[in-house]
């Protein structure tokens, strides 16, 4: 005796609308096959071409912007991780409860608003506003490389483009990781109180260790919304192809995103290429970033204690 | 044991006095104040008081003093708790400031244009003052429009497999490759659409339904996940009295559970359109830059507001302020639009979800 | 209007693993047969069978003959759809569409297989679903509003409006009066006394004393260990099972000694 369950007879309703559902799920693989495919097309003719877009080759020619790209959205994670977990946990655990959904809406505001606006802002509000406190960094702290002068005057630089960046990429972060705190189980939280422990120490008994997974996560999904940022980036910086840690200075280096906005428009032929080729490279580190995200939530999800 | 030892036991330590805080905040803030000023006016460079530098100073002072005065008087573990309160506060305030900036300045500088000339004028034949934004809005209505009719389809049939058909392997994939697509740059989908474009029509194309397109590769994904989630709240018990009343699959799907989960997949959809609505990078790549409306997607360039606010902003022309106030009065159409949708949304899932 | 049921040698399967084995009962028509036994005694997996809603889980399946009236409903031939139209069932909780109004709900058996009827032919027939359900008093004034808007008894009464409205042979209650109050309950089981006259009944049920008020016959079920599959240990007329069991398990049973 089988153990396999019998086939049942189908009906034409179910038979064409299951197969569109199915479809459907299919066109998903095919768009993403497509995106790769054509990217890929498009990007060689700038390899194989004779007369080089780039001269020195396509390494040396988005090794700079690949640069830029990394250390922008360093800089974001650095400073949006902390803020967005101090965030998460003040509307967990500290505000009133009542309150926690209209400060849940404000934080997420921050996430409706479009980024070539947070691009003129950054530009021409935040950047101003920064370069005093520029000049007094590199005033006192100009012997760490990162403070070296000479400071720009505008104040576009890649700090501040950072700090846009970690504005943009706050909300998404604290969403997750108010998702993640509050759904620390009760009884992990009630055990440590029952303990005598104060707020803080139930937090960083009960509730920091069970999201730490979580926070990886948020940060990693963060860090590669922040890689792929264009607009923001274009509008804050002049960036030319430079590699250089100063993060104070008006030579300032361009990610690739933001070159590809910038250069595209103007440009033709091998270049074209050659800017598709820069975009390959973002997607592929963008996609791998994810993937690791989603690796790090779904290995740990067993030890969560959610289950 | 006496029974005064046993209360001893239960009492808490002291606890700080009620006119500490607001005492210390008065004092940081003066501190600070002083301070500052001493240093600004010793230093001939700067002309005014950095008002950051001066709250930067109070709120540290502040926080210090606060934390030394619970540790003296509260002992250490309830000093802790506060420190990390005034620390958590003080992160939230942080954030909210660029929000409360952002939206003083665009409603401040984009109040400038604000008129009826914006709204029904295009920058043709325009070259300094006047015109307007007409055919980026018309733009950005099509160009959506298109997208959301791409996305909505597709984006709700493959919810609808991932959560009532799909099992195995080929959902897991499909599921895996969702996940993958939220993640896509937005300039990589824009180049995606320009490389697809290219085969067919030949290097230099423009064309607005590319744009839709592009917007579409952003667009489904998002619609997936929301209409997953508000396909899996639809209780079972409602499918099984469906299947229980000799209702087949397909229809239980369509009749039951879609018209439950509507109110919600309405929102997500809304939701969805927020966000795109506002992107530039990958439209500045397919759809292109004009001054005229162009009423034909498959035609040419076609303009959309968020590249509008970015061309008006970076190609200035001969009077460059008309140029910058064009852009932040397109900001604040972007803002006020997206504000609009979110908020249709909300009132939406409020009064339109099934009760009970 | 009523259908004769018989089981033979039936096996419940999910997927590799037995839930239920070897059943072998009839069920007359026009009669209220009750299913009892412990909790995870296999009684709702075995109720499920009689209208195919088991297999619905994936890789769940039955072997063995079922029929009803003399046919098979799981030989190859035979549509579920059309079996679970024959055979209607109540649920544990109440569950009507609530995107629907009081009127639509008791109709959805129709409209959701967009079965066209005109508005008299549709009244009339909602009218007499609820009176068979003994809601229509309660109701008649408010046809449109949602069918969420009743309460928990009266919701259910609407279900067994829905699953009478459609007219089938059979209907199933599978442990319809757990998530209501005593008066609704007793409003419940006094309804299923009257639908007896028309339809054959089957009730699981985890309370001895409902059994024992409104079934003709009993069937007590249960399993001899966790991981094995249940059985039905004896199957008779109401009062021999009450007062006057074969086997000693149903004896332990039902004067409460485990269970």
């Amino acid at each position: 005796m089988s153990s396999q369950a019998p086939v049942v007879k189908r009906r034409i309703g179910d038979l064409v609308f299951s197969n569109l559902a199915l479809g459907s799920g299919i066109t998903i693989l095919v768009i993403l096959a497509a995106v790769a495919i054509f990217l890929f097309a498009e990007s060689v003719p700038a390899f194989l071409s004779e007369q080089d877009a780039a001269p020195d080759g396509f390494f040396a020619y988005v090794a700079p912007f690949l640069f830029g790209t990394v250390l922008a959205s360093i800089i974001a994670l650095l400073i949006a991780t902390p803020l967005a977990i101090g965030i998460a946990l003040y509307i967990s655990h500290f505000a009133p409860r009542r309150a926690s959904q209209i400060l849940g809406y404000s934080i997420d505001l921050l996430a409706a608003i479009p980024s070539v606006v947070y691009g003129l802002w950054g530009m021409l509000v935040l950047a101003p506003f920064l370069n005093p406190s520029y000049l007094w960094l590199n005033e006192n702290f100009g012997w760490i490389p990162f403070f070296e002068g000479p400071v720009s005057a505008t104040g576009r630089t890649m700090m501040t483009v950072g700090i846009v960046l970690a504005i943009m990429i706050l909300p998404i972060m604290a969403a997750l990781i108010r998702e993640i705190f509050l759904q620390t189980p009760r009884l992990h939280e009630e055990a440590a109180l029952a303990l005598g422990a104060t707020r803080w120490e139930v937090i960083k008994m009960a509730v920091l260790p069970f999201g730490k997974a979580g926070i990886i996560s948020s940060a990693m999904l963060g860090l590669g919304r922040a890689l792929g940022e264009t607009m923001a980036v274009a509008l804050v910086l002049s960036g030319s192809g430079v590699i250089t840690f100063a993060l104070l200075t008006s030579t300032n280096p361009n990610t690739i995103a933001a070159n590809i906005a910038l250069q595209f428009p103007e440009s033709s032929g091998t270049y074209t290429s050659l800017l598709i080729a820069t975009g390959l490279v973002l997607f592929a580190i963008t996609m791998a970033i994810n993937m690791l995200a989603r690796w790090v939530i779904s290995r740990r999800s067993e030890f969560s204690g959610a289950n | 044991m006496t029974t005064a030892s046993v209360t001893q036991d239960f009492q808490g330590t002291r606890s700080l006095p009620k006119w500490l805080a607001p005492t210390l905040l008065a004092v940081a803030i003066l501190a600070s104040f002083s301070i500052n000023s001493a240093l600004a006016s010793s230093n001939p460079e700067v002309t005014q008081l950095n008002l950051f530098a001066v709250a930067l100073v109070a709120v540290v002072t502040y926080s210090v003093g606060f934390y030394l005065a619970s540790r003296i008087i509260e002992g250490k573990r309830k000093s802790a708790d506060r420190l990390v309160t005034i620390l958590v506060t003080g992160a939230f305030s942080l954030a909210v400031v660029p929000l409360i900036s952002l939206a003083w300045t665009v409603v401040e500088r984009g109040a400038a244009r604000f008129d009826m000339e914006f709204f029904t004028f295009s920058m043709r034949n325009v070259v300094g003052a006047g015109g307007g934004a007409y055919h980026a809005i018309i733009g950005t209505l099509q160009i959506t429009g298109l997208a959301t009719l791409i996305s909505v389809p597709i984006g709700i049939m493959t919810a609808i497999y991932l959560v009532e058909y799909g099992r195995g392997a080929l959902a897991r994939a499909v599921t895996f490759f969702v996940d993958v697509m939220t993640g896509i740059p937005s300039i990589v989908a824009g180049l995606f659409a320009y490389a697809a474009f290219v085969v067919v029509f030949g290097p230099g194309v423009r064309m607005g339904i590319g744009g839709a397109i592009a917007l579409s590769v952003l667009m489904i994904p998002v619609v997936i996940r929301a209409t997953e989630e508000m396909l899996k709240i639809v209780p079972n018990e409602l499918r099984e009295a469906s299947y229980a009343l000799g209702v087949p699959k397909w229809l239980t799907v369509t009749k039951v559970v879609l018209p439950t989960a509507l109110a919600g997949i309405a929102t997500g959809v809304m939701i969805a359109i927020a966000r795109i609505i506002g992107e530039t990078a990958p439209l500045l790549i397919i759809a292109g830059f004009t001054a005229s409306t162009n009423f034909n997607p498959f035609d040419e360039r076609m303009m959309t507001l968020p590249v509008f606010v970015y061309t008006s902003y970076a190609n200035q022309g001969a009077d460059a302020q008309t140029y910058i106030d064009r852009a932040w009065t397109g900001a604040l159409v972007l803002m006020l639009i997206v504000m609009i949708l979110n908020i249709i949304a909300r009132l939406v899932s409020k009064y339109f979800s099934p009760k009970g | 209007m009523s259908m004769r049921i018989e089981l033979s040698s039936l096996n419940v399967y999910y997927g590799s693993f037995l839930a239920v084995e070897d059943i072998n009962m009839v069920i007359e028509p026009n009669s209220i047969t009750a299913f009892i036994g412990p909790s995870g005694c296999g009684k709702s997996t075995l109720i499920r069978t009689l209208n195919r809603m088991h297999e619905v889980i994936p890789g769940a399946y039955v072997k063995g003959k079922l029929t009803m009236n003399g046919e098979d409903i799981y030989s190859p031939s035979v549509d579920p759809v059309k079996v679970r139209r024959q055979v209607g069932m109540v649920f544990q909780r109440p569950n009507p569409f609530p995107t629907m109004t009081i009127k639509e709900n008791v109709l959805s058996g129709y409209r959701l297989n967009n079965n066209k009827m005109s508005k008299s032919d549709a009244d009339a027939l909602a009218e007499k679903a609820l009176k068979g359900a003994n809601l229509w008093n309660e109701v008649k004034d408010r046809l449109d509003r949602p069918g969420s808007s009743l309460s928990g008894g009266q919701q259910q009464r609407l279900c067994i409006a829905r699953a009478i409205a459609v007219e089938p042979e059979v209907i199933l209650m599978d442990e319809p009066t757990s998530a209501l109050d005593p008066i609704s309950t007793a409003a419940i089981e006094d309804l299923a006394i009257e639908l007896k006259e028309k339809f054959t009944v089957v009730i699981v049920t985890h309370n001895m004393q409902q059994a024992s008020r409104i079934s003709d016959m009993t069937a007590f079920f249960t399993i001899a260990d966790t991981g094995l599959p249940g059985k039905l240990i004896e199957y008779d007329r109401t009062d021999n099972i009450f007062s006057n069991p074969k086997e000693k398990q149903t004896e332990d049973y039902v004067s409460g000694r485990f269970g």
